[in-house]
Protein backbone atom coordinates (compact mmCIF):
# COMPACT_ATOMS: atom_id res chain seq x y z
CA UNK A 1 0.00 0.00 0.00
CA UNK A 2 1.83 3.60 -1.05
CA UNK A 3 1.76 5.91 1.76
CA UNK A 4 1.10 9.80 0.33
CA UNK A 5 2.79 12.73 2.24
CA UNK A 6 2.54 16.02 1.37
CA UNK A 7 5.51 18.08 0.78
CA UNK A 8 4.63 20.55 3.27
CA UNK A 9 5.01 18.44 6.06
CA UNK A 10 8.56 18.25 5.03
CA UNK A 11 9.10 22.01 4.95
CA UNK A 12 7.59 22.45 8.18
CA UNK A 13 9.62 19.56 9.74
CA UNK A 14 12.48 20.36 8.44
CA UNK A 15 11.93 24.53 9.12
CA UNK A 16 11.35 23.37 13.55
CA UNK A 17 14.33 20.67 13.03
CA UNK A 18 16.55 23.60 11.75
CA UNK A 19 15.53 25.41 15.29
CA UNK A 20 15.83 23.01 17.56
CA UNK A 21 19.17 21.46 16.67
CA UNK A 22 20.98 25.20 16.45
CA UNK A 23 19.30 25.53 20.46
CA UNK A 24 19.38 22.46 22.12
CA UNK A 25 22.39 19.86 22.36
CA UNK A 26 21.02 16.50 22.10
CA UNK A 27 21.03 14.44 25.23
CA UNK A 28 23.97 12.09 24.81
CA UNK A 29 26.25 15.66 23.86
CA UNK A 30 25.12 16.97 27.02
CA UNK A 31 25.83 13.92 29.12
CA UNK A 32 29.68 13.17 27.03
CA UNK A 33 30.50 17.55 27.98
CA UNK A 34 29.88 16.68 31.93
CA UNK A 35 31.53 13.74 31.92
CA UNK A 36 34.59 15.30 30.42
CA UNK A 37 34.79 18.27 32.87
CA UNK A 38 34.46 15.76 36.06
CA UNK A 39 37.73 13.75 34.48
CA UNK A 40 39.49 16.62 32.89
CA UNK A 41 42.98 17.24 34.45
CA UNK A 42 43.48 20.66 33.73
CA UNK A 43 42.41 23.43 35.42
CA UNK A 44 41.90 25.94 32.45
CA UNK A 45 40.26 22.52 30.51
CA UNK A 46 37.85 22.46 33.21
CA UNK A 47 37.14 25.94 33.60
CA UNK A 48 36.44 25.99 29.78
CA UNK A 49 34.16 22.92 29.44
CA UNK A 50 32.02 24.83 32.30
CA UNK A 51 32.02 27.59 30.35
CA UNK A 52 30.45 25.40 27.72
CA UNK A 53 27.65 24.47 29.55
CA UNK A 54 26.60 27.56 30.45
CA UNK A 55 26.51 28.39 27.00
CA UNK A 56 24.24 25.25 26.52
CA UNK A 57 22.26 27.07 29.27
CA UNK A 58 22.09 30.31 27.38
CA UNK A 59 21.65 29.06 24.19
CA UNK A 60 18.37 26.74 25.28
CA UNK A 61 16.41 29.13 27.73
CA UNK A 62 17.25 32.28 25.24
CA UNK A 63 16.63 30.52 22.30
CA UNK A 64 20.33 31.98 20.82
CA UNK A 65 22.60 29.61 18.79
CA UNK A 66 24.79 27.60 20.46
CA UNK A 67 27.44 28.86 18.27
CA UNK A 68 27.20 31.68 15.37
CA UNK A 69 28.42 28.99 13.04
CA UNK A 70 24.90 27.33 12.52
CA UNK A 71 26.21 25.32 9.83
CA UNK A 72 25.54 24.42 6.48
CA UNK A 73 21.84 22.25 6.49
CA UNK A 74 23.28 18.34 6.30
CA UNK A 75 20.27 16.28 5.50
CA UNK A 76 19.75 12.71 5.29
CA UNK A 77 15.99 11.47 4.19
CA UNK A 78 15.69 7.81 4.28
CA UNK A 79 12.52 7.35 2.41
CA UNK A 80 10.82 4.16 2.57
CA UNK A 81 10.03 2.60 -0.83
CA UNK A 82 6.18 2.49 -0.76
CA UNK A 83 6.22 6.66 -0.43
CA UNK A 84 5.12 8.58 -2.51
CA UNK A 85 5.43 12.39 -2.21
CA UNK A 86 2.88 14.91 -3.57
CA UNK A 87 1.99 18.74 -3.27
CA UNK A 88 5.25 20.24 -5.17
CA UNK A 89 9.06 19.19 -5.48
CA UNK A 90 10.46 17.19 -2.40
CA UNK A 91 13.80 18.78 -2.84
CA UNK A 92 12.29 22.49 -3.34
CA UNK A 93 10.35 21.32 -0.41
CA UNK A 94 13.43 20.49 1.90
CA UNK A 95 15.57 23.98 0.65
CA UNK A 96 12.38 25.75 1.19
CA UNK A 97 12.25 24.17 5.40
CA UNK A 98 15.88 25.12 5.58
CA UNK A 99 15.27 28.96 4.50
CA UNK A 100 12.05 29.02 6.87
CA UNK A 101 14.10 27.72 9.86
CA UNK A 102 16.96 29.39 9.38
CA UNK A 103 15.11 33.06 8.57
CA UNK A 104 12.38 32.53 11.79
CA UNK A 105 14.78 30.95 13.92
CA UNK A 106 17.60 33.71 13.42
CA UNK A 107 20.01 31.76 12.48
CA UNK A 108 23.34 32.67 10.95
CA UNK A 109 23.06 32.32 6.80
CA UNK A 110 26.32 31.09 6.26
CA UNK A 111 25.97 29.53 2.72
CA UNK A 112 27.39 31.13 -0.68
CA UNK A 113 26.09 30.30 -4.22
CA UNK A 114 29.49 29.56 -5.81
CA UNK A 115 32.79 28.12 -4.69
CA UNK A 116 35.02 31.05 -6.57
CA UNK A 117 32.43 33.70 -6.93
CA UNK A 118 31.16 33.17 -3.12
CA UNK A 119 27.62 35.38 -3.00
CA UNK A 120 25.71 34.68 0.22
CA UNK A 121 22.67 33.55 -0.67
CA UNK A 122 21.44 35.11 2.12
CA UNK A 123 19.10 31.92 3.32
CA UNK A 124 21.69 29.29 3.99
CA UNK A 125 20.25 27.09 0.93
CA UNK A 126 21.05 25.04 -0.94
CA UNK A 127 21.05 22.03 1.60
CA UNK A 128 23.43 18.86 1.18
CA UNK A 129 20.74 15.99 1.16
CA UNK A 130 21.55 12.84 1.06
CA UNK A 131 18.60 10.57 0.07
CA UNK A 132 18.20 6.98 0.53
CA UNK A 133 15.53 4.67 -0.59
CA UNK A 134 14.85 1.97 2.05
CA UNK A 135 11.87 -0.81 2.57
CA UNK A 136 9.08 0.39 4.35
CA UNK A 137 6.45 3.80 4.05
CA UNK A 138 8.30 5.79 6.49
CA UNK A 139 10.52 8.64 6.17
CA UNK A 140 13.68 9.65 8.46
CA UNK A 141 14.89 12.36 8.53
CA UNK A 142 18.22 13.68 10.45
CA UNK A 143 19.22 16.96 10.31
CA UNK A 144 22.69 17.99 11.31
CA UNK A 145 24.02 21.43 10.75
CA UNK A 146 27.86 21.77 10.30
CA UNK A 147 29.84 24.11 11.30
CA UNK A 148 33.19 24.69 8.84
CA UNK A 149 35.82 25.87 11.90
CA UNK A 150 36.15 21.46 12.12
CA UNK A 151 34.62 20.74 8.84
CA UNK A 152 38.00 21.98 7.64
CA UNK A 153 40.15 19.92 9.47
CA UNK A 154 38.85 16.75 8.05
CA UNK A 155 40.41 14.55 6.33
CA UNK A 156 40.37 11.82 3.47
CA UNK A 157 42.71 9.36 2.76
CA UNK A 158 42.96 6.27 0.04
CA UNK A 159 44.82 4.16 2.12
CA UNK A 160 46.88 0.77 0.44
CA UNK A 161 45.29 -2.95 2.19
CA UNK A 162 48.89 -3.31 3.09
CA UNK A 163 48.32 -0.64 5.29
CA UNK A 164 45.73 -2.42 7.52
CA UNK A 165 44.08 -1.80 10.82
CA UNK A 166 47.62 0.36 12.09
CA UNK A 167 47.69 2.61 8.99
CA UNK A 168 43.90 3.47 9.63
CA UNK A 169 44.79 4.15 13.35
CA UNK A 170 48.02 6.59 12.08
CA UNK A 171 45.44 8.50 10.26
CA UNK A 172 42.65 8.86 12.41
CA UNK A 173 45.18 9.99 15.22
CA UNK A 174 47.11 12.46 13.04
CA UNK A 175 43.74 14.03 11.54
CA UNK A 176 42.80 14.98 15.36
CA UNK A 177 46.12 15.90 16.10
CA UNK A 178 46.54 18.45 13.05
CA UNK A 179 43.22 19.58 13.76
CA UNK A 180 44.19 20.88 17.10
CA UNK A 181 42.71 24.36 18.55
CA UNK A 182 40.90 25.09 15.01
CA UNK A 183 38.43 22.49 15.42
CA UNK A 184 37.07 24.15 19.15
CA UNK A 185 37.55 20.89 20.73
CA UNK A 186 36.49 18.65 22.77
CA UNK A 187 35.59 16.79 19.35
CA UNK A 188 33.53 14.45 18.24
CA UNK A 189 35.37 11.97 15.14
CA UNK A 190 33.37 10.54 12.74
CA UNK A 191 35.41 8.08 10.58
CA UNK A 192 34.21 5.82 7.41
CA UNK A 193 36.54 3.00 6.64
CA UNK A 194 35.72 1.22 3.27
CA UNK A 195 33.51 2.08 0.29
CA UNK A 196 34.95 3.93 -2.28
CA UNK A 197 36.50 7.73 -2.42
CA UNK A 198 32.38 9.21 -1.39
CA UNK A 199 31.11 6.35 0.29
CA UNK A 200 33.98 6.84 3.30
CA UNK A 201 33.30 10.58 3.34
CA UNK A 202 29.42 10.09 3.50
CA UNK A 203 29.78 7.39 6.31
CA UNK A 204 32.24 9.39 8.14
CA UNK A 205 29.56 12.45 8.32
CA UNK A 206 26.50 9.62 8.99
CA UNK A 207 29.03 8.26 12.10
CA UNK A 208 28.88 12.04 13.69
CA UNK A 209 25.07 11.28 13.81
CA UNK A 210 25.54 8.81 15.97
CA UNK A 211 24.91 8.97 19.29
CA UNK A 212 27.90 9.46 21.26
CA UNK A 213 27.55 6.96 24.09
CA UNK A 214 26.63 3.77 21.14
CA UNK A 215 29.55 1.78 19.79
CA UNK A 216 29.49 -0.40 16.91
CA UNK A 217 28.14 -3.63 16.73
CA UNK A 218 31.06 -4.93 14.90
CA UNK A 219 33.45 -6.16 18.22
CA UNK A 220 36.87 -5.36 16.14
CA UNK A 221 35.29 -1.93 15.33
CA UNK A 222 33.76 -1.38 18.72
CA UNK A 223 37.47 -1.90 20.55
CA UNK A 224 38.75 0.32 17.35
CA UNK A 225 36.40 2.96 18.69
CA UNK A 226 37.26 2.61 22.22
CA UNK A 227 41.07 2.52 21.37
CA UNK A 228 41.34 5.57 19.36
CA UNK A 229 39.10 7.56 22.45
CA UNK A 230 41.61 6.50 24.30
CA UNK A 231 44.51 7.63 22.00
CA UNK A 232 43.23 10.80 20.83
CA UNK A 233 42.52 11.71 24.33
CA UNK A 234 46.42 11.71 25.23
CA UNK A 235 47.38 14.06 22.67
CA UNK A 236 47.00 17.08 25.06
CA UNK A 237 45.45 19.46 23.24
CA UNK A 238 42.46 19.62 25.72
CA UNK A 239 39.63 22.13 25.62
CA UNK A 240 39.66 24.82 23.38
CA UNK A 241 43.35 23.33 22.13
CA UNK A 242 44.82 25.08 25.80
CA UNK A 243 45.75 21.54 27.28
CA UNK A 244 44.17 19.39 29.14
CA UNK A 245 42.85 15.94 28.25
CA UNK A 246 39.83 16.15 26.98
CA UNK A 247 40.41 16.28 23.67
CA UNK A 248 37.80 14.25 22.04
CA UNK A 249 33.78 13.20 23.34
CA UNK A 250 33.72 10.25 21.07
CA UNK A 251 35.53 8.26 17.74
CA UNK A 252 32.04 6.68 15.88
CA UNK A 253 33.47 4.79 13.32
CA UNK A 254 31.13 3.18 9.68
CA UNK A 255 32.51 0.61 7.63
CA UNK A 256 31.54 -1.06 4.17
CA UNK A 257 33.09 -3.38 1.68
CA UNK A 258 35.47 -1.86 -0.33
CA UNK A 259 37.63 -2.78 -3.41
CA UNK A 260 40.49 -5.98 -3.28
CA UNK A 261 42.93 -2.72 -4.53
CA UNK A 262 41.87 -0.34 -1.59
CA UNK A 263 41.14 0.82 2.37
CA UNK A 264 39.54 4.36 1.86
CA UNK A 265 39.60 6.26 5.39
CA UNK A 266 37.45 9.52 5.92
CA UNK A 267 37.51 11.29 9.26
CA UNK A 268 35.01 14.03 9.91
CA UNK A 269 36.01 16.47 12.69
CA UNK A 270 32.92 17.60 14.34
CA UNK A 271 33.43 20.40 17.40
CA UNK A 272 31.58 20.25 21.08
CA UNK A 273 28.42 21.79 19.13
CA UNK A 274 27.71 18.39 17.28
CA UNK A 275 24.21 18.98 16.42
CA UNK A 276 21.87 16.24 15.17
CA UNK A 277 18.17 15.63 15.50
CA UNK A 278 15.85 12.89 14.11
CA UNK A 279 12.69 13.11 12.89
CA UNK A 280 10.21 10.01 11.31
CA UNK A 281 7.69 10.87 9.21
CA UNK B 1 47.15 36.04 35.78
CA UNK B 2 43.90 38.03 35.39
CA UNK B 3 43.89 42.08 33.44
CA UNK B 4 41.18 44.08 32.53
CA UNK B 5 42.34 46.54 29.35
CA UNK B 6 40.21 48.86 27.82
CA UNK B 7 40.67 49.89 23.90
CA UNK B 8 42.62 51.60 22.35
CA UNK B 9 45.13 48.99 22.12
CA UNK B 10 48.41 50.82 23.08
CA UNK B 11 51.55 48.93 22.72
CA UNK B 12 52.10 49.61 26.50
CA UNK B 13 49.38 47.96 26.62
CA UNK B 14 50.33 44.44 24.65
CA UNK B 15 54.32 45.24 26.32
CA UNK B 16 52.31 44.00 29.71
CA UNK B 17 50.42 40.74 28.08
CA UNK B 18 51.85 37.92 28.09
CA UNK B 19 51.24 34.19 26.81
CA UNK B 20 48.58 32.49 29.23
CA UNK B 21 46.92 36.08 30.37
CA UNK B 22 43.33 35.90 30.82
CA UNK B 23 42.16 39.39 29.91
CA UNK B 24 38.81 40.95 30.00
CA UNK B 25 38.23 43.82 27.05
CA UNK B 26 36.45 46.63 27.74
CA UNK B 27 35.34 49.21 25.08
CA UNK B 28 35.36 49.30 21.04
CA UNK B 29 36.23 46.41 19.36
CA UNK B 30 35.82 45.30 15.27
CA UNK B 31 34.37 42.30 13.79
CA UNK B 32 35.51 41.21 10.45
CA UNK B 33 36.13 37.59 8.71
CA UNK B 34 37.38 36.06 5.54
CA UNK B 35 35.45 38.38 3.13
CA UNK B 36 35.47 41.45 4.69
CA UNK B 37 39.48 40.98 4.63
CA UNK B 38 39.43 40.03 1.30
CA UNK B 39 37.69 43.34 0.82
CA UNK B 40 40.01 45.08 2.94
CA UNK B 41 42.80 43.96 0.68
CA UNK B 42 41.37 44.75 -2.34
CA UNK B 43 41.05 48.75 -1.32
CA UNK B 44 44.22 48.43 0.04
CA UNK B 45 45.73 47.26 -3.34
CA UNK B 46 43.96 49.81 -4.97
CA UNK B 47 45.59 52.64 -2.98
CA UNK B 48 42.30 53.47 -1.58
CA UNK B 49 41.23 54.32 1.87
CA UNK B 50 40.34 51.71 4.33
CA UNK B 51 36.64 52.05 5.79
CA UNK B 52 37.86 51.50 9.67
CA UNK B 53 40.77 53.20 11.78
CA UNK B 54 43.48 50.34 11.89
CA UNK B 55 45.71 52.60 14.85
CA UNK B 56 45.50 50.37 18.29
CA UNK B 57 42.44 48.59 17.02
CA UNK B 58 41.14 44.83 18.00
CA UNK B 59 40.05 42.63 15.09
CA UNK B 60 37.73 40.26 16.53
CA UNK B 61 37.48 37.06 13.42
CA UNK B 62 33.50 36.92 14.04
CA UNK B 63 30.36 36.64 11.61
CA UNK B 64 27.41 36.81 14.34
CA UNK B 65 24.10 35.38 14.22
CA UNK B 66 21.05 37.26 13.58
CA UNK B 67 20.34 39.63 16.87
CA UNK B 68 16.66 38.88 17.85
CA UNK B 69 14.47 41.77 19.31
CA UNK B 70 15.42 43.88 22.25
CA UNK B 71 18.86 42.36 21.51
CA UNK B 72 22.02 43.74 19.88
CA UNK B 73 23.55 40.78 18.69
CA UNK B 74 23.05 37.09 18.27
CA UNK B 75 25.18 34.43 18.92
CA UNK B 76 29.15 36.08 18.63
CA UNK B 77 31.80 33.15 19.01
CA UNK B 78 35.24 33.60 17.49
CA UNK B 79 36.13 31.77 13.69
CA UNK B 80 39.23 30.25 13.12
CA UNK B 81 42.04 32.56 12.42
CA UNK B 82 44.60 31.07 10.29
CA UNK B 83 42.17 31.59 7.38
CA UNK B 84 43.00 35.25 8.28
CA UNK B 85 46.75 34.48 8.30
CA UNK B 86 47.08 36.03 4.47
CA UNK B 87 45.65 39.08 5.38
CA UNK B 88 47.02 39.86 8.20
CA UNK B 89 50.55 41.52 8.35
CA UNK B 90 49.07 43.95 5.98
CA UNK B 91 46.95 45.07 8.85
CA UNK B 92 49.17 44.42 11.28
CA UNK B 93 51.51 47.14 9.56
CA UNK B 94 48.94 49.45 9.52
CA UNK B 95 48.78 49.87 13.29
CA UNK B 96 45.75 46.60 14.04
CA UNK B 97 47.51 45.77 17.51
CA UNK B 98 45.30 42.62 18.60
CA UNK B 99 43.28 39.87 16.85
CA UNK B 100 41.00 37.76 18.71
CA UNK B 101 40.14 34.51 16.91
CA UNK B 102 40.54 30.39 17.80
CA UNK B 103 42.97 28.55 16.50
CA UNK B 104 46.96 28.07 14.82
CA UNK B 105 48.51 31.28 13.30
CA UNK B 106 51.38 31.03 10.70
CA UNK B 107 54.93 31.77 11.06
CA UNK B 108 54.32 35.40 8.62
CA UNK B 109 52.00 36.37 11.26
CA UNK B 110 53.69 35.53 13.91
CA UNK B 111 56.16 37.65 12.64
CA UNK B 112 54.35 40.52 11.95
CA UNK B 113 53.23 40.44 15.31
CA UNK B 114 56.68 41.08 17.17
CA UNK B 115 57.54 43.48 14.60
CA UNK B 116 54.33 45.60 15.13
CA UNK B 117 54.08 44.89 18.96
CA UNK B 118 50.59 43.39 18.87
CA UNK B 119 49.05 40.04 20.49
CA UNK B 120 46.46 37.24 19.33
CA UNK B 121 43.72 36.36 22.04
CA UNK B 122 41.79 33.37 21.61
CA UNK B 123 38.11 33.65 22.62
CA UNK B 124 36.28 29.97 23.50
CA UNK B 125 35.21 28.31 20.21
CA UNK B 126 31.41 27.54 20.64
CA UNK B 127 30.64 29.25 23.00
CA UNK B 128 28.83 32.11 20.89
CA UNK B 129 25.86 32.51 22.92
CA UNK B 130 28.06 32.94 26.59
CA UNK B 131 30.13 35.55 24.56
CA UNK B 132 27.44 37.25 23.32
CA UNK B 133 26.25 38.48 26.25
CA UNK B 134 29.51 40.76 26.74
CA UNK B 135 28.74 42.80 23.80
CA UNK B 136 26.41 45.27 24.65
CA UNK B 137 25.97 47.62 21.15
CA UNK B 138 26.50 46.51 17.61
CA UNK B 139 26.01 48.68 14.55
CA UNK B 140 27.58 47.28 10.53
CA UNK B 141 30.05 49.94 9.68
CA UNK B 142 30.90 48.76 6.20
CA UNK B 143 30.04 45.85 3.74
CA UNK B 144 26.79 45.38 4.90
CA UNK B 145 25.87 43.58 1.07
CA UNK B 146 28.12 40.50 2.81
CA UNK B 147 25.78 39.89 5.65
CA UNK B 148 26.86 38.38 8.50
CA UNK B 149 30.37 39.06 6.87
CA UNK B 150 30.14 43.12 7.76
CA UNK B 151 32.44 44.53 9.39
CA UNK B 152 30.85 45.91 12.77
CA UNK B 153 31.43 48.05 15.48
CA UNK B 154 31.22 46.62 19.08
CA UNK B 155 30.90 47.78 22.14
CA UNK B 156 31.82 45.29 24.68
CA UNK B 157 32.22 45.14 28.57
CA UNK B 158 34.66 42.90 29.99
CA UNK B 159 34.94 40.52 27.10
CA UNK B 160 36.90 37.11 27.90
CA UNK B 161 39.62 36.38 25.92
CA UNK B 162 43.46 34.82 26.67
CA UNK B 163 46.55 35.36 25.31
CA UNK B 164 47.55 32.28 22.99
CA UNK B 165 50.28 34.01 20.98
CA UNK B 166 51.85 37.20 23.00
CA UNK B 167 54.08 40.51 21.73
CA UNK B 168 57.67 38.24 22.29
CA UNK B 169 55.75 35.48 20.48
CA UNK B 170 55.72 33.49 23.17
CA UNK B 171 52.58 30.32 22.36
CA UNK B 172 50.59 28.51 24.60
CA UNK B 173 49.38 26.34 22.29
CA UNK B 174 52.82 24.97 21.88
CA UNK B 175 53.67 24.57 25.80
CA UNK B 176 49.79 23.79 27.05
CA UNK B 177 49.59 20.59 24.66
CA UNK B 178 53.12 19.30 25.96
CA UNK B 179 52.34 19.07 29.31
CA UNK B 180 49.44 17.11 28.96
CA UNK B 181 50.81 14.99 25.76
CA UNK B 182 51.56 11.38 26.61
Amino acid sequence: MIRTIDVCTVTETIKEMCMEANYYLSEDMKLALQESAGTEKSEIGKKILNQLEENLKIAGEEKIPICQDTGMAVIFMEIGQDTHFEGGDLEEAVNEGVRKGYDLGYLRKSVVNDPILRENTKDNTPAVIHYSIVSGSQVKITFAPKGFGSENMSRIYMLKPSDGIEGVKNVIIKTVDEAGPNACPPMVVGVGIGGDFEKAAIMAKQALTRDVNKHSDIPYVCDLEKEMFEEANRLGIGPGGLGGTSTVLAVNINTYPTHIAGLPVAVNICCHVNRHVVKIL
Amino acid sequence: MDKYITTPITEEITADLKSGDFVYITGTIYSARDAAHKRMAETLERNEKLPIDLKDSVIYYMGPSPAREGRPIGSAGPTTASRMDKYAPTLLDLGEKAMIGKGKRSKEVIDSMIKNHAVYFAAIGGAGALLSKCIINSEVVCYDDLGTEAIRKLEVINFPVIVVIDSKGNNLYDSSAEEYRR
